[in-house]
C-alpha cells in the first residue's frame, strides 16, 4: 500500500479481478473435465458387453484327452480334460524352474479340467494344441506358431518369448460337469 | 484471417514460432485486439453460438458414431442400445438430438437479426450468400441425421422428401433411384445418408470458415448499420465480446440443458420410436419444426413440380436479397415502413410453419389450413419480391447518426444524467 490513504482504483480492483479470473477458469476447467467423462466413458464396454461377459459350458460331453474352445468376452477358452499322465507332468515340475512360477494346483480346481484363456500371452496369437493332431509344442500342452512359444499341460510358459502363463479365467463349477466362466 | 499484426510477443518461444508459422499473430489480430463496434447488443451473440453448437454436435456425433449401426437391418437397435446400454449414451443421443434443433433455433435467430439490421447489404453480400450455403448444408445434414435412427418417422420422411425429385420431369424417377441406391428406402440408402451426414458437418465448418473470413473484411454490421469510421468506434473484441460472448452461452446452456435433461423428446415425434416399416406408413407425418414452414409452401402448390419448385425458391430467394433490398439504410431502426414490414414477414414465417405442422384439410377461422398456406406463401414471396424493391424507393429514412462513437457516448451520459 502507498502513503496515500485511499486506494488507487488499480489496487481495489486487481486482485479483485484476479480472484475472479482465477476462479472464474478453475471452475470452467473443472466443468470441462466433468463434460468430458461422459464422452470418455461412452466408448468402454456397455452393459451389454458386460451382461454377455460370462459363458455356461457343459462339460460332460469331453472325453479324457480331449480339449474344446468356447467364447468367453469374444476369446476363445480352452478347456482341456487331462490324462492322469497329463496331470502327473503338470505337478512333477519344479516351479522354481519356471519363468513364471504357479503350481499346477494353484491353476486348476478340479484336477482332471484345466481352463486357460487360450490367447498367447506374448501378442496374442492363439496357441495349436487343442486338436489331438496339432503340434502341442516341446512339453505337450500348446504351441504359439507365431513365434515359438511352448506351453505345458497346465499352460504354463516354459519356453519361447511369451512372458506369462495361458491365464486361468474366473469359474466356477455349478454342477459336477457344469461351469460358468466369468 | 485478415493480415497478421506486427504483434511480438514477450515470450521468445511464442515470438521464435510465431516468426515461422503466425498462429499467434492471427489469433491475436482476429480474437484478442480485432477490433469490434462499440455498440453490438446481444443479437450478435448468436454467430458465436451457432459455432460453439456445431462443435458439441460434432463431438456427440463421432462419439454416437462409435456405438451406430448403419445398416437397415439394425440401425434401430443400435440407436435403443445407445440410449440403454451404451455408458451416458443417453445423454449423447439427447445432446445431438436436442442439439440439432437449438442450432436451428439459433441459426434463424441469426438470420433474423441479419434480416432487421441489413446486415447482408453492401459491402456483406458474400458474407451473406456463405450463410444462406451455410442453412442449405445444415438443413440437408439435419435432413440425413434425422433418417439414421430408423423410426417410422426417419423411414417415411426420408422416402417423401426424395420422392420431391421425382417432380422433375424425365430424369425425376432416375434422380430418386440414384438417391435410394435401389427402388426404395433402403440398406443402401441409409449407408450413404450416413457418410454424408458423417462428411457434411465438416464442410460446414470449412463454409463457417470463409464466412468468419468474409465477416474480419468489413467487420460486423452493428445496431445503427452505419460504417464503421474512426478507431473510436471500435474496441478490442478480447476481453468485451468474449465476456460477453461467454454470458450469453452460459444463459443458452441452461436453455439447452432443461430439454437435454427434463424434455429430451420435446421436439421429436413419437412415432420414430415405431422401428421403421415400409408397408405401413403412419397416419400423419409432419417434418422437423424447422423445416415446417418450407414444408407449408410445398403443400400450398397444387402441382407437384411447382410445389418442389417454389419450395427450393424459398431457400433460394435469400441468394439475392441483397439485391432485392433497394434501400442504402442498413438498419430497421431508421427505417420506419420496412421495420413494420419485418415484423409482419416475422410473424408469416412462424404462420407458415404453424400451417405446415397441420394437416390442409383442418380448418382456422372457418377456412382450410390450405388456403391460409396460399395466402402465407403469397406474402412470404410479395415480401421479397415487391415490399422489398418497393419499400426501399418510397420510404424516407430517418436521419442516420454521425458515427457510432458519438451516439455510444450521448447514451452514456444520458445514463449518468
Ligand atoms: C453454422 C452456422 C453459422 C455459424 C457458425 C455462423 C457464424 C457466424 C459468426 C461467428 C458471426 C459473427 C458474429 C455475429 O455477427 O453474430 C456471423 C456473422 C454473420 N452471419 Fe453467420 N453463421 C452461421 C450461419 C449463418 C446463416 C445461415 C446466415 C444467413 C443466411 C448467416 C449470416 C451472417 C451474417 C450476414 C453475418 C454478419 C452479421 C453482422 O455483422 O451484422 N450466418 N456468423
Ligand atoms: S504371439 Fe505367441 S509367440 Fe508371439
Amino acid at each position: 500500500m502507498t502513503d496515500n490513504p485511499t486506494n488507487t482504483a488499480e489496487e481495489i480492483d486487481g486482485p479483485r479481478r484476479d480472484f475472479l479470473l482465477i476462479s472464474t477458469s478453475a471452475l470452467g476447467a473443472a466443468g470441462v473435465a466433468v463434460a468430458a467423462w461422459p464422452f470418455i466413458h461412452s466408448i468402454n464396454p456397455a452393459a451389454d458387453v458386460l451382461a454377455l461377459a460370462s459363458t455356461e459350458v457343459d462339460l460332460s460331453a469331453i472325453e479324457e484327452g480331449q480339449s474344446v474352445t468356447v467364447m468367453w468376452r469374444g476369446k476363445p477358452v480352452f478347456i482341456r480334460h487331462r490324462s492322469a499322465a497329463e496331470i502327473a507332468e503338470a505337478e512333477s515340475v519344479d516351479t522354481s524352474d519356471l519363468k513364471d512360477p504357479e503350481s499346477d494346483a494353484d491353476r486348476v480346481q478340479k484336477a482332471q479340467w484345466l481352463v486357460t484363456v487360450g490367447v498367447c500371452t506374448h501378442l496374442g496369437c492363439i496357441p495349436s494344441g487343442q486338436s489331438v493332431g496339432d503340434n502341442r509344442g516341446e512339453f505337450g500342452g500348446w504351441y504359439c506358431p507365431c513365434h515359438g512359444s511352448h506351453y505345458d499341460t497346465s499352460g504354463r510358459i516354459r519356453k519361447g518369448p511369451a512372458p506369462f502363463n495361458l491365464p486361468v479365467p474366473p469359474y466356477a463349477f455349478t454342477e459336477d460337469t457344469m461351469i460358468v466362466i466369468g | 484471417m485478415s493480415a497478421p499484426s506486427n504483434k511480438k510477443f514477450e515470450n521468445r518461444l511464442v515470438q521464435w514460432i510465431d516468426d515461422r508459422l503466425p498462429i499467434f499473430s492471427y489469433a491475436d489480430a482476429n480474437v484478442i485486439a480485432y477490433p469490434t463496434p462499440k455498440n453490438l447488443n446481444y443479437w450478435w451473440n448468436y454467430g458465436s453460438l451457432a459455432g460453439i453448437i456445431l462443435v458439441i454436435m460434432l463431438v456427440t456425433g463421432i462419439f454416437l458414431a462409435m456405438n451406430y449401426q448403419p445398416h437397415a437391418d439394425v440401425a434401430f437397435a443400435s440407436v435403443e442400445r445407445i440410449v440403454r446400454d451404451v455408458n451416458y449414451g443417453w445423454l449423447l443421443r439427447y445432446l445431438h438430438m436436442n442439439g440439432a434443433s437449438m442450432f436451428f433455433i439459433v441459426v434463424y435467430i441469426h438470420m433474423f437479426r441479419g434480416l432487421y439490421y441489413g446486415s447482408y447489404k453492401a459491402p456483406r453480400e458474400i458474407l451473406w450468400m456463405v450463410g444462406v450455403t451455410i442453412y442449405l448444408a445444415m438443413m440437408a445434414t439435419a435432413f440425413m441425421g434425422y433418417v439414421l435412427p430408423w423410426g417410422q418417422m426417419s423411414f417415411w420422411g426420408a422416402t417423401v422428401i426424395t420422392n420431391l425429385f421425382s417432380a422433375f420431369p424425365l430424369v425425376g424417377d432416375y434422380i430418386v433411384t440414384w438417391i435410394w441406391g435401389g427402388f426404395s428406402v433402403d440398406v443402401p440408402t441409409i449407408n450413404r445418408f450416413f457418410v454424408w451426414h458423417y462428411l457434411l458437418p465438416f464442410i460446414l465448418i470449412g463454409l463457417v470458415i470463409v464466412h468468419l473470413w468474409a465477416l474480419h473484411v468489413h467487420k460486423s454490421n452493428n445496431p445503427l448499420g452505419i460504417d464503421i469510421k474512426s478507431p473510436q468506434d471500435m474496441m478490442p473484441f478480447h476481453p468485451f465480446y468474449t465476456i460477453k460472448d461467454l454470458y450469453g452461452l452460459g444463459l443458452f446452456m441452461i436453455f439447452f440443458m432443461y430439454f437435454v435433461f427434463f424434455a429430451p423428446n420435446f421436439f421429436g415425434e413419437p412415432d420414430n420410436y415405431i422401428p421403421a416399416n415400409p408397408m405401413v406408413t403412419p397416419p400423419h407425418i409432419v417434418p422437423e419444426w424447422y423445416f415446417l414452414p418450407f414444408y407449408a409452401i410445398l403443400r400450398a402448390v397444387p402441382d407437384k413440380l411447382g410445389g418442389v419448385l417454389l419450395m427450393f425458391a424459398g431457400v433460394f430467394v435469400l441468394y439475392v436479397l441483397p439485391w432485392l433490398d433497394t434501400s442504402k439504410v442498413r438498419s430497421a431502426t431508421f427505417r420506419p415502413i420496412f421495420k413494420q414490414m419485418y415484423w409482419i414477414f416475422f410473424l408469416d414465417c412462424i404462420f407458415l410453419g404453424y400451417i405446415g405442422f397441420n394437416s390442409p384439410d383442418e380448418q382456422l377461422l372457418g377456412m382450410k389450413m390450405l388456403y391460409w398456406g396460399r395466402i402465407a406463401t403469397a406474402y412470404y414471396f410479395f415480401h421479397f419480391l415487391v415490399l422489398l424493391p418497393l419499400i426501399g424507393k418510397l420510404e424516407t429514412p430517418k436521419p442516420l447518426p454521425s458515427s457510432i462513437y458519438e451516439e455510444v457516448a450521448k447514451k452514456c451520459r444520458a445514463k449518468e444524467d
